[in-house]
């Protein structure tokens, strides 16, 4: 494997980009020719040219004259050093103290870390530069001073991002398995912290010394630098300022170097943490060497559809046809077909990668994570929903209604919940445009009866963040009943929840159905659920729907290897001290997924037919269909559970 | 009442760094060398003399008590004098703060209104504006505020003659001249906090958007309009507030700067004038003035703040 | 306490502090509960039950408030870094979140390494000797040294971590959630492996979690836990077929069972049974931690603190039952099962075969 190499060191990732070369090119070139002024500049600092004075450019002075016929270029390039210096002055006294006060504050907690960054909060507050004016008035001309005070005060930056780095890895697991395992405290800050500070600091400190080559230019303008004759950046934009109406060009060599030095500095930044992050975190998506990925094939192509399902059910609720759903143009849902009929519960079942909530939401025309439907029809109500952005938004809420996986993140944190739901309710009474307020709060009221809410009015009134998870999911599930919907679509509603909760919840879904008559699409990897709640049930397996069934029929005799593996490994139904029947390896990623059947590389099953090609959905009885070249061997047999 | 009591925590909170800020200045100026007293009486003086200067002073006492002896006086509203030209302290800021604040004013609002708008246009077209706020916030941050402001002298002053070179005419004079004495100084105070202000506005937009809670209004029908101006809106504020009020203290800074650039007689140019007189009690009262003006702003964030998350009101 | 006992927990207390004004939380309340040699006690409970918490707090994560806790006979409770780091050979780890518990920026090879670092001297050769034989016991090929987190899967990340935890053979594991972050599939292959590791290397786990079915199929007793305190214990399949406690019984009630006409046959029992209490009170602090939400709660429960006592007549169904229920014997005659009628439990629990 290529990857077990040795990997290039950040200097050399670092350098592979072209902003980081650029950057890195025009500092070190700066700074060889500044600290060698003494060689590499044209003429002395001081050295006048009484003939050329205010000069543009020209060979003699390739950057042109100040008002006394002095080289631009050599004044800058001797004027780079105090720069330098000032850099390096500031950059050690705000490294020394960020990073001990920040690891320090981080790590140790307690009392050091109330002072500190008590502290730092109180200098971040502080317009740095007048305090450095302070020192300067106090010290004059003492530059050194300046820039050391500059350091202290530009520190508490750095000591705030190590604190929060800190106490974030603190937290990581794994430095609770390095405490277990013994490792001293000195050793897991040698070997977990400060590894991952590395860069930040760096990339910190290349930002630093960004601020501090412009306030030291700053300084210098202001008559607070070098003194005349001396050159300095700042003093030479000085200069520049005085002859303003008579040579605007010596704006330009004062001041560019000190842009692109600027630029270069915050690039360089950029270019170290991208790096940083690229030296461990390769994707587990990235194909190895040697292996070639299957292009996408379209999804007419991979599915041979049974006969009769190709067109919409008209007697469907909702009839997904062929849907296939890209993120960032690798298809994760290929030709997936199922109906759900009025009142009916639905369940689409499967791991996590399979693509059931990519489904769920494509049907509403919200593919998570820049995604978007490719193709495939989505008929609801006899209306095809899919490319259609205004039939989409005429049915969302009102005729197609959502609940979220995670109902503490599932509402706006920023309005009392009555609010939203009060929102819900006048944009779905369609009857009269301008529901009073009054009839608005009423209606809420009455949604939140509905899902079994005790004291309603009180509720109303509070926040999100002052709900327990369970009560969050009922007033989501208020929310999506604002619109009177024909179908609820749950992307695992209860997974997030604890078990007593979750039945709870499972409870008032077959109450609220049995009371309005909705159809409801339940998205859950639990069979439980899946027993408890649905009528019929879909598995998914590596963006294909592999089975379709009743669920008795389902559960008793899964005619998918992948099904009866699933059910089979479910340790509700294994006897204690027997090893779990398993499905041995993972599901691939969709990058991974072969010409022939997905799931043949974890099949006990398998033969050369199934990788030979894709294998289509057939209907070995009626009502239930399988995408399996066995289904009929499983049928006869009767699949163990 | 509740926004009294915050008020009242927020400002009893701040009085730390205020204490933090003169003692540090006070304790500055002590290590100044040189002896005043010794200045005053000159060099043939008595010994005796001497010491009733220093005990005029207040120079013979420990430096704990000096500092009490000023904070006292600085609640009777007594900065001393001018060491350059001997007017009160207190005077010659007073006249010198309306020029700071309409400086600072009209630059928040300016960089408020144009970053949040760029960022908010960017986030929701993406392409070429994307690209525009990237590099401007590359080149705001990089190109100094002093230098930036020449270059718009040469070009728009010197050479077009659209703006005057330098100066500052108060309000109360000329209104129209007010506003057009300050388009300069607040164009090269603005341009950083504008790419700062947008960049910040697009990411906490792009972030915002993705969010569980807006895919859940989406998918149950919000309105677009209502999902992007009060939901998507008032939860990427937060993180743009924060950074507000981090431009609106760099701002003060970058006001020494461009207030010297442009001759404006305010606090800014005020405190590099006493810089180079090395005019002490100036400079602290400066230093003074300048330290309130940042706890007030923090203030008005922190009430900002609370006002936007409830779980910030309830803590 | 017997010669095997590995782990002995007695009435553990521990409390976080949450600011200056309110008092302390206590996140676990007297708890004990011991671990023999080469036995599984599973701990359930529902988030906030303070399971985890016990775990940590075996382990040196949490300061403990009071109690005592003993590892094979040597008193644990606040041993000092040096005790901590010698005992880390004994006592180890597997944590439930798989993407947190590997440093992301540190080779598969470099994090099993560490444990050995600390105890110990051994060259190099023999480290990565050691490293290919555990990848290769967890089933990972023996390239997966040379590799970083990012390029695995939560199961093979969760496999990994095993093998960090066997890296020093130690004697009890702490299984903090081990296979609740897993899909299904990849859930049933840890657990076998996790009980295959236990018959070949003879460990103690003390398996945490919240799933009672997970519990069951890999404890040899279970610890039922509700804010804090212990509800029930036992011999996992009895507490599983027969629970005494009425939490224990809301809690298998509440798994709803994963085969469709058993299932609707259990809600059919239920809702003929009423509603369940749903209550917004808390629990009063001097009662029965589960008076608030208990349907046979009567005045003692919500005044006196119900004690964890001997079942009455658990001797018949094997012995070693506790329950803390003021109304256990009267709700519960052990003797006639099938007649206590709370919650549907004359269903069969093991599937329809």
């Amino acid at each position: 494997m290529s990857t077990a190499a040795k990997r290039p060191g950040l200097l050399a990732r670092v350098v592979r980009r072209p902003s980081g070369a650029a950057a890195i090119g025009w500092l070190v070139l700066l700074t060889a020719a500044t600290a060698g002024a003494s060689f590499t500049a044209p003429r002395g600092p001081l050295e006048q040219d009484l003939g050329h004075v205010l000069a543009g450019p020209s060979g003699g002075h390739l950057l042109g004259t100040d008002n006394l016929g002095r080289d631009l270029l050599s004044r800058l390039l001797f004027g780079g050093r105090s720069t330098l210096l000032a850099v390096a002055e500031s950059l050690l006294v705000y490294l020394v103290i960020g990073t001990v006060l920040g690891l320090a504050s981080g790590y140790l907690g307690g009392w050091v870390d109330w002072l500190v960054t008590r502290t730092a909060d109180l200098m971040f507050a502080l317009p740095g530069i007048i305090i450095v004016l302070v020192v300067l008035s106090v010290f004059p001309g003492n530059l050194h001073a300046a820039m050391i005070t500059f350091g202290v005060l530009g520190s508490p930056g750095l000591i705030r991002i190590l604190r929060s780095q800190t106490l974030g890895i603190r937290e990581e697991l794994y430095v609770a398995a390095a405490k277990v395992a013994g490792l001293t405290r000195s050793q897991i800050l040698r070997r977990h912290v400060l590894p991952r500070m590395t860069s930040m600091v760096i990339v910190q400190a290349a930002l630093f010394s960004a601020i501090v080559v412009t306030i030291q230019a700053g300084l210098g303008f202001l008559g607070l630098g070098a003194q005349p004759p001396d050159p300095s950046w700042g003093g030479l934009v000085a200069d520049a300022s005085q002859n303003i109406d008579r040579d605007p060009w010596m704006l330009v060599p004062a001041g560019i170097p000190l842009v692109i030095t600027v630029i270069a500095l915050g690039l360089l930044g950029d270019a170290i943490r991208d790096a940083a992050i690229e030296g461990w975190s390769v994707s587990k998506m990235a194909a190895p060497p040697g292996r070639t990925v299957p292009a996408p094939r379209s999804a007419e192509d991979a599915v041979a559809p049974v006969e009769g399902s190709i067109e919409p059910d008209a007697r469907a609720l909702l009839s997904v046809r062929n849907l296939s759903v890209e993120i960032g143009g690798i298809p994760v849902v290929q030709g997936v077909s199922f109906d759900v009929m009025a009142g009916e519960t639905l369940g689409v079942v499967g791991e996590s990668g399979c693509g059931k909530s990519v489904t769920a939401l494509g049907v509403l025309g919200l593919v998570p994570g820049g995604g978007r439907v490719a193709g495939g029809q989505v008929v609801f109500d006899g209306v095809d929903l899919a490319g259609s952005p205004a039939e989409l938004a005429r049915v969302r809420g009102s005729g197609i209604a959502y609940v979220s996986q995670e109902p503490m993140v599932a509402l706006d944190p920023t309005f009392p919940v009555g609010r939203q739901l009060a929102e819900a309710v006048r944009r779905h009474s369609r009857a009269d445009r301008r529901t009073t307020r009054a009839a608005a709060h009423r209606r809420v009221i009455e949604l939140l009866t509905m899902v079994n809410i005790p004291d309603p009015e009180a509720v109303a009134g509070r926040y999100p963040h002052q709900l327990s998870g369970g009560m969050a999911q009922r007033v989501a599930i208020a929310l999506a009943l604002a619109g009177d919907p024909k179908l609820l679509i749950a992307d695992e509603p209860t997974t997030a929840l604890d078990v007593t909760v979750q039945a709870e919840i499972l409870t008032l879904l077959r109450g609220l159905q049995a009371e309005t008559g909705m159809a409801v699409l339940i998205v859950t990897h639990d069979w439980g659920v899946v027993a408890d709640l649905c009528h019929r049930s879909v598995v998914m397996y590596a963006g294909q729907v592999v089975e379709q069934a009743d669920v008795e029929s389902m559960f008793t005799l899964p005619l998918h290897p992948y099904t009866a593996g699933l059910l089979a490994a479910n340790p509700h139904l294994a006897g204690g001290g027997e090893p779990l029947p398993t499905i041995p390896g993972t599901v691939p990623a969709p990058r991974d997924w072969p010409q022939g059947c997905r799931f043949a590389a974890r099949c006990s099953r398998v033969t050369d037919a199934c990788a030979a090609a894709p294998v289509a959905l057939t209907r070995p009885v009626p009502d239930r269909l399988t995408r399996c070249v066995h289904s009929q061997q499983l049928l006869v047999e009767g699949t163990p559970r | 009442m509740a926004i009294f009591r915050l008020v009242i925590r927020r400002l009893l909170s701040s009085t730390p760094l205020l204490f933090m800020v003169s003692a540090l200045t006070f304790v500055l100026v002590s290590l100044v060398p040189g002896d005043p007293a010794r200045t005053i009486v000159g060099q043939h003086a008595t010994e005796e003399q001497y010491r009733t200067v220093r005990g005029q002073l207040g120079l013979d006492e420990p430096l704990p008590v000096q500092y009490w002896h000023w904070l006292v006086r600085v609640f009777h509203g007594d900065l001393a004098s001018s060491l350059f030209s001997g007017e009160p302290v207190t005077s010659v800021l007073n006249n010198r703060l309306p020029v700071s604040i309409s400086l600072i004013v009209a630059g928040t609002v300016v960089s408020g209104i144009l970053g949040v708008a760029l960022g908010l246009l960017s986030a929701r077209r993406g392409g070429f504006l994307v690209r525009i706020v990237d590099g401007l916030s590359l080149i705001g941050l990089a190109v100094p505020a002093f230098w930036l402001a020449l270059v718009l002298i040469a070009v728009l002053a010197v050479q077009l003659r659209w703006f005057p070179v330098t100066g500052y005419v108060p309000f109360a004079d000329d209104p129209a001249q007010w506003a057009r004495s300050l388009v300069l100084p607040v164009m090269s105070l603005s341009v950083g906090a504008v790419a700062i202000i947008a960049k910040q506005t697009r990411d906490s937009v792009l972030d915002t958007s993705t969010r569980d809670f807006i895919r859940v209004m989406q998918a149950n029908g919000f309105s677009p309009r209502s999902i992007l101006y009060r939901h998507v809106l008032r939860n990427a504020a937060l993180p743009v507030v924060t950074v507000l009020g981090v431009v609106l203290v760099s701002l003060l800074s970058a006001a020494v700067f461009v207030e010297t650039v442009f001759a404006m007689p305010g606090l800014g140019s005020l405190t590099q004038q006493a810089t180079i007189q090395h005019d002490i009690p100036l400079i602290q009262g400066a230093v003074l003035y300048i330290t309130v003006l940042v706890v007030l702003v923090n203030l008005l964030v922190d009430l900002a703040y609370g006002r936007l998350d409830p779980r910030v009101r309830a803590a | 306490m017997t010669p095997q006992t590995i782990l002995d927990i007695q009435d553990l207390t521990v409390e976080f502090r949450q600011g200056r004004r309110t008092a302390p939380f206590r996140a676990v309340d007297s708890v004990s509960l011991t671990i023999a040699a080469g036995e599984t006690v599973g701990l359930v409970g529902e988030s906030g039950s303070g399971k985890s918490t016990i775990g940590r707090a075996v382990l040196g994560l949490n300061p403990v408030r009071s109690g005592r806790i003993h590892f094979e006979g040597a008193d644990i409770t606040s041993a000092r870094p040096g005790v901590r780091r010698e005992l880390s050979a004994r006592l180890q780890v597997v944590f439930q979140d798989p993407y947190s518990s590997l440093n992301p920026a540190r080779t598969i090879g470099r994090t099993l390494a560490e444990p050995l670092l600390v105890h110990r001297k051994i060259g190099a050769a023999e480290t990565a000797e050691r490293v290919t034989e555990m990848l290769a016991r967890v089933g990972m090929p023996a390239d997966t040294a040379n590799r970083y987190p990012g390029q695995f899967s939560g199961g093979q990340r969760q496999r990994i971590a095993i093998a960090r935890a066997l890296m020093l053979s130690p004697r009890l594991v702490i299984c903090d959630e081990p296979v609740s972050a897993l899909d299904l599939s990849i859930q049933a292959q840890v657990m076998n492996l996790l009980a295959d590791l236990q018959s070949e290397l003879s460990l103690s786990y003390l398996f945490i979690a919240h799933d009672l079915p997970v519990v069951r199929h890999l404890s040899h007793r279970i610890v039922v836990l509700y804010r804090g305190q212990v509800m029930e214990s036992g011999p996992a399949d009895d507490v599983y077929a027969d629970p005494v406690h009425p939490y224990t019984q809301a809690l298998l009630a509440a798994v709803p069972e994963p085969d469709p006409r058993v299932q609707r046959a259990r809600r059919a029992d239920k809702e003929a049974a009423g509603a369940t209490v749903l209550s917004t009170q808390p629990p009063a602090a001097t009662g029965c931690a589960f008076a608030h939400r208990c349907p046979h709660a009567i005045d003692i429960c919500h005044s006196l603190r119900p004690e964890l006592l001997p079942v009455p007549g658990g001797e018949a169904s094997g012995g070693g039952r506790t329950a803390a229920c003021h109304r256990a014997a009267d709700l519960h005659p052990l003797t006639v099962p099938a007649h206590s009628g709370i919650t549907g439990e004359e269903v069969p629990c093991s599937g329809n075969e």
